[in-house]
């Protein structure tokens, strides 16, 4: 048989990460590829690894072992722990985007929120209020607060605002690889679902790569293209997401795909 | 042996110190030295910072100009100039062009300062990022990366609530196109006259414990938007001691009643400018006569 040549090089390449609190306390032996427009899903219970994991790919936990390389703009394959830290920390907030679970701790509360969404343009360079402004206003639109709003603080805004305003705010700049950290928990389930809606659109209209941390599996069906399955620091399984759910073959993933709740 | 105090209060081996960080700000235009700051016979906040650079900086030839917010005779200035009367005994004088050392609060002199005139500065809070990132640590990681962009947010929140940048003092800058550095909280129009600036400028930070500094020909741009370029504060009227017109004015209550006045901040210009006046009128009415 006749295998299809990929042309297209993997935005994120990770090789054997590993990085332990303790006995299988952390994430270890972790490798996948990800390429640009894939939503890849981490599932697995709490303390099974997937923040850690995820932390090491932010920039904001160095691995022990293993390296994480990331296919910058410009072509250039990037060791992301062994370029220096200042091109580290630029990528962060250009290329990268990274959505936390907490929209607080992603948020600047004290500012208002179009300096929220502006911050980053502001941070690569942009110096005309305008042109920010403008970008501010229409990433308000795109993620459904009224423009309005643009002034108040976050204070005010409800949590799923909050979290659609910190979406913006990772966006304003078009990074190419997202990392999302349960962008849904702590949400009603008829906010999760159009904060649901809203980031699947986005996804496909601006061709992100994403990797999404959560322990929802119906966030991890509509969402992701793939999955990897972690229990105890390591994967225990990965493949399409339909294929995992639906035919699950290990015994922690068979017993997590029979938990959910189905009303 | 009969002298009260070492020459100018503090001991040889801190003033060396303290200079030794001075020589290092100096290399690196608009760089936070830390340094040992020592405790001072005032209180935090009276200028203990601008207080040990000057002590570490002055010469047995030096003249002494102490302004509090642009005037010579408010108490701080006065104390300060007294300080140094009595532990150095130096020349003190008003005279902003025959000063070798000038230390501030707030404001820096009407007149352009000349090569060799040294301005001391008192700092209450050094790092400028301060006010939007807490941490200590993530600040100097920021300074060092030059990462500003958060400068702007302020900025940003002043024009979209105010309509114009509403900062009026201690207004952000740019050192020698590197540092993002706090002027200390002089007006914003005094900014410009630190651009390209003859003269040396020395910030002290008492109890931050920081040395910063503007070598002389150095460029300080205030930072601003594309679209809302950085502006100084203007008046409708003029002084109502001298009628200058191009000088920082000080709103000032004269009664009971709010009754107010304009008036030069600094006493010293004021003063001269009235004199200068009066020459005129008395040489235009020997003319008439």
């Amino acid at each position: 048989m006749k295998l299809p040549v990929l042309v297209e090089q993997p935005i994120l390449q990770v090789n054997n990460v590993n990085k332990l609190y303790g006995i299988n306390r952390g994430c270890q032996e972790i490798s996948f590829d990800l390429y640009p427009g894939e939503v890849l899903g981490i599932v697995g219970e709490s303390g099974s690894g997937k923040s850690t994991l995820l932390k090491s790919l932010s920039g904001e936990c160095p691995p022990e072992v293993g390296d994480i390389l990331f296919k910058a703009l410009n072509g250039e394959s990037l060791n992301l722990y062994e370029v220096d830290e200042a091109r580290r920390r630029l990528l962060m907030r250009s290329e990268f985007g990274i959505v936390k679970q907490n929209p607080r701790d992603g948020l600047r509360l004290s500012v208002s929120a179009g300096a929220n969404i502006g911050e980053r343009l502001m941070a690569v360079g942009n110096r005309h209020y305008g042109d920010i402004r403008g970008a501010a206003s229409s990433w308000l639109q795109q993620v459904e607060i009224e423009t309005e709003r643009m002034d108040d603080f976050p204070e005010s805004f409800s949590g799923g605002m909050q979290q659609r305003l910190q979406i913006a705010r990772v966006l304003v700049t078009k990074p190419r690889l997202v990392l999302m950290d349960e962008p849904t928990g702590g949400l009603d389930v008829s906010v999760q679902a159009r904060l649901l809606d809203m980031i699947r659109s986005l996804v496909t209209d601006l061709n992100l790569s994403v990797v999404m941390v959560t322990h929802d599996l119906a966030v991890a069906r509509l969402l992701c293209h793939r999955l990897l399955v972690m229990q105890k620091s390591r994967v225990i399984e990965s493949g399409l997401t339909d294929q995992i759910l639906d035919d699950p073959q290990h015994p922690y993933t068979q017993l997590l795909v029979s938990s959910v709740l189905t009303p | 042996m009969d002298e009260p105090y070492n020459f100018a209060y503090l001991d040889e081996q801190t003033k060396r110190s303290i200079r030794r960080g001075l020589l290092k700000a100096v290399a690196i235009p608009g760089y936070q030295v830390p340094f040992a700051g020592r405790e001072m016979p005032m209180p935090y906040g009276w200028g203990t910072g601008g207080v040990q650079v000057t002590a570490s900086i002055l010469g047995k030839d030096d003249t002494l100009k102490v302004i509090d917010q642009g005037a010579d005779d408010t108490t701080n200035a006065v104390s300060i100039r007294r300080f140094f009367e009595k532990t150095a005994r130096v020349k003190t004088t008003t005279v902003t062009e025959q000063a070798s050392v000038i230390q501030t609060r707030h404001r820096i002199p009407e007149q352009s300062l000349t090569s060799g005139q040294i301005v001391v500065f008192q700092v209450p809070i050094p790092d400028p990022l301060r006010f939007i990132e807490p941490s200590e640590t993530e600040s100097r990681k920021m300074h060092a990366l030059e990462e500003y962009g958060v400068m702007h947010v302020k900025l940003y929140e002043d024009i979209s609530h105010l309509g114009h940048i509403a900062t009026t003092y201690a207004y952000p800058t740019k050192v020698n196109h590197r540092y993002v550095m706090d002027p200390s909280p002089i007006p914003k129009f005094d900014n410009p006259k630190m651009n390209m600036s003859e003269a040396l400028f020395l910030f002290g930070a008492g109890r931050e414990k920081r040395l910063y500094a503007i070598p002389p020909y150095t460029s300080v741009n205030s930072l601003d938007f594309d679209d809302h370029p950085f502006e100084i504060q203007e008046w409708d009227g003029v002084c109502q001691i001298c009628e200058s017109g191009d000088s920082f004015l000080d709103e000032v209550i004269i009664d009971d009643d709010g009754t107010r006045m304009f008036v030069c901040s600094d006493s010293y210009f004021c003063e001269q400018q009235k004199i200068k006046k009066k020459e005129c009128k008395s040489m235009l009415l020997a003319s008439e006569s």
